[in-house]
């Protein structure tokens, strides 16, 4: 029965994330994005994680996306402006590191295969999420505010018109 | 319900101060007249004062469920990085004054990045590590951009957010990895579940990954691309802050998780890090060699000692460490230290960056150019400066570890021979004979500058003369680095006791 | 297993069929009332009293031709009529409309699937429908639609955190994410007052969310045209037009479950207070589009960031504090 949802998903967040790289309309990649974070959010209903899963959605889907949408139709890139320069040796390189990294990670991964614990009563509900950020990570769930706090300075900051007669570097 | 565990708050508070003087400092802007501006300074440097000292004082404890621990490195690594930030708060106003900059966010701004750095120092679990990571990183990244007028800050901007967000993702799915090889992010607890059972592959990949995140920030080769680009991009106060506050952030880090939580199976990782090191030391000093731009030539500069601290890392002897936390507290004087004086000077509107800029120095303004030789002379590590000492102590423990050690010692005095001769030629320029009027400096030395021109594009201002600009912030900057690089380097037993203190955990 | 199944399957039929119908029927309800507002008798032509107008309707749209502008990005084109849609429908599987029921002597919850993060899945499928006013909006290729689109995903951004504050205050007091407790613990007193900021915030966001007057600014025709559908016709146009409508009905059986008590009232059976309460929501959402003037751009985005929107935090932590005070 997991298997039965997990494979799907899986398969179609590999695609997304295929789409996403190989589209040639920035659009296009951000609908690919969706389709990636979607099938996540379905990997993590089979994992017991319902309220991880629908923030997931509320979060990238319903917010993060949208702002890339919303930017790309601001700048109105229509017909995917290719790379300016090409860089075929640079290209390959990357392919090599890209299929070592999977590589690694694959063996990393099958290596790690055991008997998976049993999901305790009550996992990945709100209040299990809640506990866990307010008792176990309350320190880095605060320190999530000032990062926060910090981005916001920093779009005030960046999105001012610069001063006037500056060192005009 | 659950009940939610008691929260410390006291053993949080130096943290506490600087959050609290940041946001001050972030509001107070909205309402002091322009010409006020100064106090914001003051108040940022005061607060990094009392929080260091507050620091000093308050016991060992852990807290917040095992997440946060203040201990001798927690301690030794927030003197650290508050000492950097106030220095860097202190080289800042002349600048920004300078190019209408002058806003309370920049001063915000690098107090945030230095609690991040304060809570890398004292994180015990890799979440709390991560998020302490990306608040010293996100303002370091705006702080590169904060060059408004400029392209070239935009530029390196971008290209440290792009490239830091990458690392980041690294550091992120290591720590999932060590997560789903040990159930755990806690570190005692990963360093046990580590020792209990043979290495998996899982767990190394994900150890390596980790690597790579905190290689990032500290500019280690080959995880160093974005440094000159960026440090050149950005305006020079903040780049002289960024070149020292990463690197405490993340060589105090590397302490925290190698030596201290992994020292059991330090075979498994001793070779990986002293082979960084090796390529780190040759690759930033030989880069360094061929620069024109006295920001680049910092920058691989920076690199190279990046390669010397992790020396001391990868040896992991108590020795050992306790010679990076001095070599850090040095490092963060003479490198700061170095961009201050070129903060002073000015060309045409635009930063003096290239290297024959400083040629006569020394007539116009003696102090600032033996201040500026000092720094060098430090920075290639000679005596009788900090540099020097600090050098010796982590070369020195390097040789007692054993023949890899010894290695790493050797690769390590023959690349610091060869940083003597890119150093010393800024010492000389910046004591040799103004050029005469009419003359530009490119002209005069031989050499075609094409890509300092091509550095200020447009600026028409190559053959403008280099103006001094000092004020008493700037001036007490450089003073107080030059003291300390050379208290360092004469009566070193007096900042020994911070090092002595992490050296004493490992024991 | 395969009973749960075949159970579900109908349940979800009934609900679809019924949703649908009640959309068909919202059209001919506003046009009538508006009609009413402005002393005109609005269709009453086909079938008794207009009755079967909605049906005359559904058939043009259906036969009528499906085009698609040159210039314009097939896949994406075709696509966003469907999310738009799908995603307004798929709400309505974890709506309660009603008390468990019993029939044929065995229990039938009035809800296809009472999940414990029911409200949180309605926000996020509404944060879904997006996509499809931003990206038919962005595959037309003409300025209007695209100016509708973007108007459009800036406010229902903004919106949604309204939106999501208020619903935030509601599930505090309710201690939990299930549409169906949240009814049940509103059995004494409804939530609208005891969380009266929360209800007007909530109302606010709703009309809003929907994009409907006074705003109504993405689709504002003396401007746009008709926003991001105006290259639509045919049945594309009739999935967007379908998915506005259903979304007013979420939006009111959204405010009757969480404000005014669900199916909780005297003498009616349970499903016909849920009914009375959303067509109240409709009745009003009607009575703002025929009395009050569309606001403007600026003033729509400044409404929610600095007003609405600290309310709303502002709201919450009195919620919060008092909840604590009280020792919950």
């Amino acid at each position: 029965m997991e298997w039965a949802v997990f494979l799907p998903a899986a398969a179609l967040a590999v695609a997304g994330g295929i789409g996403v790289v190989a589209a040639r309309q920035p659009v296009h990649s951000a609908i690919a994005l969706l389709i990636v974070l979607a099938s996540l959010a379905v990997t993590y209903l089979v994992l017991a994680a319902q309220f991880v899963a629908v923030l997931q959605v509320i979060i990238y889907a319903g917010a993060i996306v949208v702002l890339f949408l919303f930017v790309i139709m601001l700048l109105n890139v229509r017909s995917g402006e290719g790379p300016a320069v090409k860089l075929p040796r640079q290209a390959v390189a990357a392919a090599a590191v890209a299929a070592g990294y999977l590589a690694a990670l694959l063996v990393a991964a099958l290596g790690a295969a055991r008997p998976f614990p049993a999901v305790p009563q009550g996992f990945g509900t709100a209040q299990a999420v809640g506990a866990a950020l307010l008792a176990g990570y309350l320190l880095p769930f605060e320190l999530a505010a000032v990062i926060m706090l910090v981005g916001i300075v920093a779009a005030v900051l960046l999105g001012r018109r610069p001063p006037a007669g500056g060192e005009g570097r | 319900m659950t009940s939610i565990p008691p929260v410390p708050l006291g053993l949080l508070a130096p943290e506490l101060v600087v959050l609290a003087v940041a946001m001050v400092v972030l509001l107070a802007d909205l309402w002091l007249p322009p010409a006020r501006r100064g106090l914001l300074v003051v108040a940022a440097v005061a607060g990094a004062v009392a929080a260091a000292w507050l620091g000093l004082g308050l016991p060992d404890g852990v807290g917040f469920a095992g997440t946060y621990v203040r201990d001798g490195l927690t301690r030794a690594g927030q003197t650290l990085a508050l000492a950097a930030t106030a220095l860097g708060l202190l080289v800042a106003p002349e600048y920004l004054r300078r190019g209408g900059l002058d806003r309370g966010e920049y001063y915000f701004l690098v107090l945030v990045a230095g609690l991040g750095a304060m809570l890398m120092a004292a994180s015990r679990d890799l979440l709390l590590l991560f998020l302490a990571l990306e608040t010293l990183s996100v303002p370091l990244y705006v702080l590169a951009a904060t060059g408004r007028g400029s392209v070239r800050s935009q530029e390196a901007g971008i290209k440290y957010f792009l490239l830091g967000a990458f690392a980041s993702a690294f550091f992120l799915y290591g720590v999932a990895l060590v997560y789903g090889t040990t159930g755990t992010t806690r570190l005692p607890e990963i360093g046990a579940a580590f020792s209990a059972q043979p290495v998996s592959a899982s767990a190394a990949a994900g150890v390596g990954l980790l690597v790579i995140g905190l290689g990032f920030k500290a500019a280690l080769v080959p995880f160093h691309t974005w440094a000159p680009d960026v440090y050149e991009g950005a305006p020079f106060p903040a780049a002289a802050f960024m070149s020292v506050v990463a690197k405490i952030g993340a060589f105090v880090a590397l302490v925290r998780v190698f030596p201290m939580t992994l020292g059991a199976l330090a075979l498994h990782w001793s070779a990986l890090l002293g082979a960084l090191a090796v390529l780190t030391m040759v690759v930033g000093n030989l880069a360094a060699l061929l620069q024109t731009s006295y920001k680049r030539m910092l920058a691989y500069s920076s690199i190279a000692h990046a390669g010397y601290l992790l020396v001391g890392v990868a040896v992991g002897t108590p020795q050992a460490v306790g010679a990076v936390i001095t070599y850090l507290l040095v490092y963060a004087a003479m490198g700061t230290g170095a961009f201050a004086v070129a903060i002073a000077l000015e060309r045409g509107g635009a930063e003096a960056d290239r290297i024959d800029d400083y040629a006569g120095l020394s007539a116009r303004a003696p102090l600032l150019a033996v201040a500026g030789g000092l720094f060098m002379v430090s920075l290639a590590g000679l005596p009788p400066t900090g540099g020097f000492m600090a050098k010796l102590g982590v070369f020195l423990a390097a040789a007692d570890a054993g023949l890899p050690g010894v290695i790493l010692a050797l690769v390590g005095f023959l690349t610091s021979v060869v940083s003597v001769y890119y150093y010393l030629r800024v010492a000389y320029v910046m004591f040799s004979p103004a050029p005469s009027a009419g003359v530009t400096p490119a002209q005069r030395s031989g050499v075609v500058h094409a890509d300092a021109t091509a550095i200020a594009p447009g600026s028409g201002t190559a053959g403008a003369a280099v103006r001094l600009h000092a004020s008493p912030l700037l001036n007490l900057a450089v003073l107080v680095a030059a003291a300390a690089v050379i208290q360092t380097g004469i009566l070193p037993s007096t900042v020994a006791a911070l090092g002595a203190q992490v050296a004493a955990l490992l024991r | 297993m395969v009973e749960a199944l075949l159970v579900a399957a109908v349940k979800s039929a009934v609900m679809l069929a019924l949703v649908l119908t009640v959309c068909a029927y919202m059209t001919l309800f506003e046009r009538r009332l508006i009609a009413g507002f402005q002393l005109r008798y609005g269709p009453n032509r086909v079938g008794p009293a207009g009755l079967l107008q909605p049906f005359a309707d559904a058939v043009k749209l259906i036969f009528k031709e499906s085009f698609r502008p040159a210039g314009a990005d097939p896949l994406v084109y075709w696509i966003a009529p469907g999310i738009a849609m799908i995603t307004a429908l798929f709400v309505y599987a974890v709506i309660p409309l009603g008390p468990t029921l019993t029939v044929l002597g065995r229990p039938v919850p009035l809800v296809v699937a009472d999940v414990n993060v029911g409200i949180l899945l309605v926000l996020g499928a509404s944060s879904i429908g997006v996509y499809g006013i931003i990206l038919g909006g962005w595959a037309a290729n003409s300025k209007y639609a695209l100016m509708g689109s973007l108007r459009s995903s800036a406010q229902v951004l903004s919106y949604e955190l309204v939106l999501g504050l208020a619903v935030a205050s509601v599930v505090l007091s309710a201690g939990t994410l299930s549409l169906v407790e949240i009814v049940n613990a509103q059995q004494r007193v409804w939530f609208a007052v005891t969380q009266p900021v929360a209800f007007v915030l909530f109302l606010l966001g709703a009309i809003a969310e929907t994009g409907r007057a006074p705003f109504d600014l993405p689709e504002s025709e003396q401007e746009l045209i008709a926003g991001y559908q105006t290259e639509y016709g045919g049945f594309n146009f009739a999935m967007f037009y379908v998915g506005e409508y259903v979304g007013i009905v979420t939006m009111g059986l959204l405010a009757a479950n969480l404000f005014l008590g669900g199916w909780h009232g005297p003498l009616l059976p349970g499903p016909v207070w849920v009914a009375v309460k959303t067509l109240a929501f409709a009745f009003f959402a009607v009575w703002l589009r025929a009395t009050l003037p569309r606001v403007r751009q600026d003033q729509l985005m400044a409404l929610s960031w600095k007003v609405l929107i600290e309310i709303g935090f502002l709201n919450l932590l009195v919620t919060a504090a008092i909840l604590a005070w009280r020792g919950g």
